[in-house]
């Protein structure tokens, strides 16, 4: 649990965070989204005190940030930035046990979990671990970045932008990797993007900042369904908003069961746009819907353009 | 084309001024003689010949006639001075004249260029070959009739008082240089003071003339040693190696610095901040991840400082440091050029060879990396 009391930051006369009061709870996966220079960035890094508040109070897990040592807090949070900031001169599996070592974990421990973690980033071809970084492609170097974060297990991680730089198919196949590691794990993680769609697909809830302050804090929907005001309307996209709202919701919960349909089917986990996709490209108006490879029912165009709670 | 230059400089050589000079003794100047005029041409236009030949044998054969005029100009010297001194007086000296200088160094040239574009190993191999050839020679006694050897042979145990203090000198400067240095540096890139006081005067003590320098250096350092007794005993005093190395230091310092804040700079600043940010202690950013990604630059900053200070701690000597500078000003002052060649080669071969280990060493971490 990540609580923000009454935090304010300036640099200079610039005020950069304002008053802001947040509580994320344990195993959520909360995304921190809005324009550069909102003050998100810098939010994030007082968690682990790269940046010291000017008043208020950081807590984890109720504890004052600033009562715990800098390099012990640090070493307990997961860390992964844009840049990515591999060691250049440690070979892949090196730079993954940077805080294993730093923790003196034994050797044959860090060997195991770094060979758990490439398996899990799929960074697992042969040789991987004894590779320097710069052998790697950016979205390989953005893996090991992010094993690197989770080396040492850390129950929070603190994410600035990681996938920001990468081509669309690497960012999505991260962050779906990224989505699967944190249900499994139940790590509380807190991550900032200006990446709306990013935001909304990966994000339990999403924190909208403006200027340093949040303007609306709540699951996709809620933002989509009632944006606080206009600000928060504009940012969501004005009409782009209700496409971004079928990335968000499943063809499970909003297919019509036991109705019967023809063509290729889809899976009720997908995402209504995956299954607008999918409507457009077999040009039907209605399609069947697997679980597990039997048919349940169907989803319906009328269905996804009709406008429903 | 600078195969044609070399060659006419060669050529030139060859005829022009003498390729050894015959005194009475060490401090007269002493007649010219060319006895190898017309062998030297023949050399030289054989090149000239071997540049018109476009096959890849040209090349090489090109290169080996470079490679031999490098080993076999000292040898053809040594060759002269004994039979010249097979009949004359025992304080007959026979010294290289101005021809076998230029001529030397055209066809060491020569084979610089043609080694260019070779594959390391190979350049390397050439003079350390040549060198190996030079070395073997004179072990055999081949340049015994040379006046710089028998200067040498008669200074012998000076002589090497002399390299050891000097290599003391440097090695004690350079010691001091990282110790001091590397910290400075180290503080000024974090302040972001590049253009500071420190830097500034740093800079400053640069443009002081290194004789300037010495004697500025002298009252002070008397002066402490008479305020302190005891940093006297130590061997503090007005002259000697105590205001050298200070000297010396002074003028190290500042390339050091600013190696360092080049080393620093040469980390990423994403390495820095993911360091920072996983938890690692500023010592720990600085020895496993700053120190190994900076090195090659420090390092490169301290082979120039060695070099520069082997050949600056030449006028040490003047203030009574010792060192092989010693010989450079006794021979001034007796009109002995031999004995100021003596010093002065010895001083060019140790920053050659200062400056060859460093490169070794950079390639060597260069590797790992």
């Amino acid at each position: 649990m990540i609580e923000f009391d009454h935090v304010h930051k300036h640099f200079g006369r610039q005020v950069v965070i304002d008053d802001l009061s947040l509580r994320i709870e344990s195993g959520e996966f909360f995304v921190l989204v809005g324009p550069s220079g909102s003050g998100k960035s810098t939010l994030l890094r007082t968690v682990n005190r790269l940046v010291p508040v000017d008043a208020g109070q950081v807590r984890i897990d109720g504890e004052d940030v600033v009562t715990r040592d800098a390099e012990t807090l640090r070493r307990g949070i997961g860390y992964a930035i844009q840049s990515v900031g591999l060691f250049p001169h440690r070979t892949v599996a090196e730079n993954i046990a940077t805080v294993p070592r730093l923790l003196h974990w034994p050797p044959h421990e860090i060997r195991a979990r770094t060979a758990e973690l490439l398996a899990l980033l799929h960074l697992d071809e042969p040789g991987m671990g004894s590779r320097y970084p710069h052998t790697l492609s950016g979205g390989q170097q953005q893996r090991v970045g992010v094993a690197r974060a989770l080396a040492a297990r850390p129950r929070i991680v603190l994410m600035d932008e990681p996938f920001g730089a990468l081509d669309p198919l690497t960012r999505e196949s991260l962050q779906a990797s990224l989505k699967a590691i944190q249900r499994d794990t139940g790590t509380t993680i807190l991550f900032v993007t200006h990446d709306m769609d990013e935001a909304f697909g990966l994000g339990d809830r999403v924190g909208l900042m403006l200027d340093g302050g949040l303007v609306q804090v709540g699951s996709p929907l809620d933002l989509l369904h009632a944006p606080a005001d206009d600000r928060v309307r504009d940012f969501v996209g004005g009409t782009r908003a209700r496409l971004r709202e079928l990335a968000v919701r499943t063809v499970g919960d909003n297919m019509r069961r036991g109705e019967q349909a023809d063509g290729d089917p889809v899976d009720a986990e997908a995402s209504l746009q995956d299954a607008f996709g999918a409507m457009l490209t077999q040009g039907r108006d209605r399609l069947p819907v697997h679980v597990r490879g039997e048919r349940v029912g169907a989803i319906v165009l009328a269905d996804l353009v009709s406008r429903r709670a | 084309m600078p195969v044609w230059v070399l060659s006419a400089v060669g050529l030139a050589a060859a005829w022009f001024p003498a390729f050894v000079r015959v005194a009475p003794n060490r401090l007269l100047t002493g007649e010219a003689l060319s006895p190898h005029a017309w062998l030297l041409t023949g050399g030289w236009l054989l090149i000239v010949a071997c540049s018109f030949v476009t096959a890849p044998a040209g090349r090489w054969v090109l290169a080996l006639l470079a490679w031999t005029g490098v080993a076999g100009f000292p040898l053809l010297a040594g060759a002269d001075a004994r039979d010249v001194l097979a009949h004359a007086t025992p304080f007959t000296r026979v010294q290289p004249g101005a021809g076998f200088w230029l001529g030397w160094l055209a066809a060491a040239l020569l084979l610089l260029d043609r080694l260019r574009g070779m594959r390391k190993p190979w350049q390397a191999g050439a003079w350390i070959a040549a060198l190996a050839a030079i070395v073997a020679a004179s072990a055999l006694g081949a340049f015994d009739g040379l006046s710089l050897v028998r200067e040498w042979q008669a200074q012998r145990a000076p002589f090497s008082a002399a390299l050891g203090e000097h290599l003391r000198l440097a090695a004690v400067t350079l010691v001091l240089a990282l110790a001091f240095g590397a910290p400075l540096g180290w503080w000024v890139w974090r302040t972001g003071r590049a253009n500071g006081a420190l830097v500034g005067t740093l800079a400053f003590l640069q443009t002081v003339p290194s004789l300037a320098l010495f004697a500025l250096l002298i009252a002070p350092f008397a002066w402490l040693a008479h305020a302190w007794p005891a940093l006297g005993a130590l061997g503090f005093g007005g002259t000697g190696g105590a205001p050298a190395v200070f000297a010396l230091l002074l003028y190290a310092l500042l390339p050091v610095v600013r190696y360092t804040v080049a080393g620093l700079d040469a980390v990423p600043a994403d390495a820095r901040e993911a360091a920072r940010g996983l938890g690692m202690s500023r010592a720990q950013l600085l020895w496993s991840v700053q120190l190994p990604l900076g090195w090659p630059v420090l390092l490169a900053g301290l082979r120039i400082v060695a070099v520069q200070t082997i050949g600056l701690a030449a006028v040490a000597a003047l203030i009574g440091a010792g060192g092989l500078g010693r010989f450079v000003f006794l021979g001034i002052g007796q009109g002995a050029m031999d004995m100021v060649l003596l010093g002065t080669l010895a001083i060019i071969a140790l920053a050659l060879v200062v400056d060859l280990l460093f490169q070794g060493l950079l390639a060597l971490t260069e590797r790992r990396a």
